[in-house]
């Protein structure tokens, strides 16, 4: 008795997927038969997930550290990554660099938006942490959750306004609230033909390429720091208990407003990396953006570095299987089913220990 | 002049008046302790001290400078150090990692390099398991990490909250007879204990709180000799 009951869920749930599955794409057979035929699709779309989900997994970085040291789910993280796509536009927009200027023209290009991006998303993060949620640090926690909708909102139209801003970045294109084209700089050169002479069923692009060592260096890079650095190890130290850090001489404020400006820088350089990927840029990616991201970071279990990573990365070739497989307008509610299933059997995310509550 | 001087301090949690005009002082080199029942104050005049809370009135002082304006980390660089209720290491941390913790407001690294092994020397111990996460520890060893950790800031002024919380008696003198040496070192050291009979046995001096008053201060030996002091908090009737 207490066996079915226990595993009744799965049951039901599995009928469910059989039955109602293939009204959002999911046909089992279907889906099996297609990558017995051709696997190396499935291959091609395992590589376009993972550089999809490099950028969503920098981005879930930005929530997973400012909810691991102060408990805020940051809602504004995704319309700052907006703004640093924007502000990469801009630089670039500026540089007049385009596709037919020399490679190394596009790569100073890319260089400097980059830089821009990151100071820029740095700054700005720390800026709303000192006035938006500083105050409410020991109020109840609905008071910063509130605050930082609002945030969300004000930025998203920042984005709004910026995009009008045609006649001073031309580049904005005519309408402030469409899609703007954002320079293809990098190109789609098959790395494995061009470059090795390998002829593959499957293609990794440059652009591709870009992305995912990218990406990989700034994790790496972050985990370092988080590890081995004083400002790091004085992170993790506020993270698990302020007051106590207090008394160690650490400056809670400092060093939360240094994970503010680590989370938004990463967030820049996601917005640069996401313009060169997909080159349209929208005010209202931060948005959707945002919500995967944060996704990716509960899906790894909020607060852990190594999770927010690894779920970024699972969702996007979540999202990529399904856009091949089951069906791109369904994308959005498999990945939350995924997700509400995760959060069902494992509460605390899927690399998620229990942090204790805070004051 | 003495060298810590806490002045008619009044603290607030929210309405609770928990401080109600605490004063006393510190003299260099000394052991001060203050002891009394479960809620008198004894916990909050050391957070008040080190500026985990405020007060809303009254001052406290360091060779005469005011330290209640300064926020918590501040006053940690003037040398007043806190070893806080119930340990607090960071269980995340490891063992010399949480050691390092302790050292934050300084930058004399080799000075830093010498702290720490004179914190393991003191006990062996954290040495053995120094690239141990700190929550794997057992209570005892917290404790000597979270002494350890209070010693690697350098105190000028050593803040004890109830070091003996919780341990096994071999372990409670093993912490006795850590202060008593920092005691010989020159360290002043200002000590929170329930253990009023192991306190007044190293302390020089003395202060019985209630209920957020100091209702007596005396030398150790006047107090542990005093009929009510042993009636009430060292089990002599």
């Amino acid at each position: 008795m207490q066996l079915v009951r226990r595993f009744l869920p799965l049951v039901i749930g599995i009928y469910l997927l059989l039955f109602f599955g293939p009204l959002a794409g999911f046909d089992f057979f279907r889906i099996v038969g297609e990558i017995y035929n051709k696997p190396s699709l499935l291959l091609q779309q395992l590589i376009n997930g993972l550089a999809n989900g490099s950028i969503v997994a920098i981005v879930a970085l930005g929530y997973t550290l400012v909810y691991g040291i102060i408990e805020l789910v940051n809602f504004a993280h995704g319309d700052v990554f907006m703004l640093g796509a924007f502000m990469a536009l801009t630089v670039i927009g500026a540089t007049g660099v385009t596709e037919t200027s020399t490679a190394s023209e596009k790569l100073t290009a890319a260089l400097l938006a980059g830089a821009a991006a990151i100071i820029f998303c740095g700054v700005i993060n720390v800026i709303i942490e000192r006035f938006a949620y500083r105050r409410l640090r020991n109020a109840p926690r609905l008071a910063p959750l509130i605050s930082a909708i609002g945030v969300s909102f004000i930025v998203q139209n920042i984005g709004l306004f910026w995009g009008g801003l045609r006649s001073f970045f031309p580049i904005m294109g005519v309408n402030s609230a469409a899609p703007k084209a954002f320079p293809d700089l990098i190109g789609r050169v098959d790395v494995f033909k061009d470059w090795f002479g390998l002829d593959l069923p499957i293609t990794l692009s440059t652009k591709e390429l870009m992305v995912i060592v990218v990406a990989a260096a700034l994790m790496v890079g972050l985990r370092l720091l988080v590890q081995y650095t004083k400002i790091g190890k004085a992170m993790r130290a506020t993270a698990e208990n302020r007051d106590a850090a207090k008394i160690m001489g650490i400056d809670i404020d400092r060093v939360i407003s240094f994970t503010f400006l680590l989370g938004g820088a990463l967030a820049g350089a996601a917005g640069l990396m996401f313009g060169l990927y997909n080159n349209t840029v929208v005010f209202t990616m931060g948005f959707t953006g945002g919500l995967r991201a944060f996704t990716s970071a509960v899906l790894g279990g909020i607060g852990n570095i190594t999770g927010a990573m690894f779920g970024g990365i699972l969702i996007g070739l979540l999202a990529a299987f399904s856009d091949q497989y089951f069906s791109s307008r369904w994308t959005n509610a498999w990945v939350f089913a995924i997700l509400v299933t995760v959060m069902v059997f494992r509460p605390t995310g899927l690399m998620g220990e229990n942090v204790g509550q805070k004051a | 002049m003495s060298m810590l001087e806490v002045q008619n301090i009044h603290t607030y949690y929210d309405n609770i008046h928990a401080l109600k005009g605490i004063s006393l002082n510190v003299n260099e080199g000394e052991i001060v302790t203050l002891i009394g029942a479960n809620g008198a104050g004894k916990s909050t005049t050391l957070k008040t001290i080190s500026g985990l809370t405020k007060p809303r009135e009254g001052a406290v002082r360091l060779h005469g400078n005011p330290l209640h304006t300064l926020p918590a980390h501040k006053i940690v660089e003037q040398g007043i150090i806190m070893v806080p209720e119930g340990r607090r290491v960071f269980g995340v941390l490891t063992v010399s990692e949480n050691l390092e913790m302790g050292a934050f407001a300084r930058n004399d690294k080799q000075a830093i390099a010498q702290d720490l092994e004179k914190v393991y020397s003191l006990f062996p111990r954290l040495k053995e398991r120094r690239n141990q996460l700190a929550g794997t520890l057992s209570g005892g060893e917290q404790q000597m990490l979270a002494t350890g950790r209070g010693l690697m800031g350098r105190p000028r002024v050593l803040l004890l909250d109830e070091p003996s919380m919780g341990l096994a008696p071999v372990l409670v003198d093993l912490i006795f007879d850590t202060i008593q040496q920092l005691h010989k070192q020159g360290t002043t050291i200002l000590l929170v204990e329930q253990n009023a009979r192991m306190a007044l046995q190293v302390a020089d001096r003395g202060y019985v709180l209630q209920s957020g008053e100091i209702v007596l201060s005396d030398s150790a030996e006047n107090l542990r000799a005093n009929e009510s002091v042993q009636k009430a908090y060292l089990g002599i009737s």
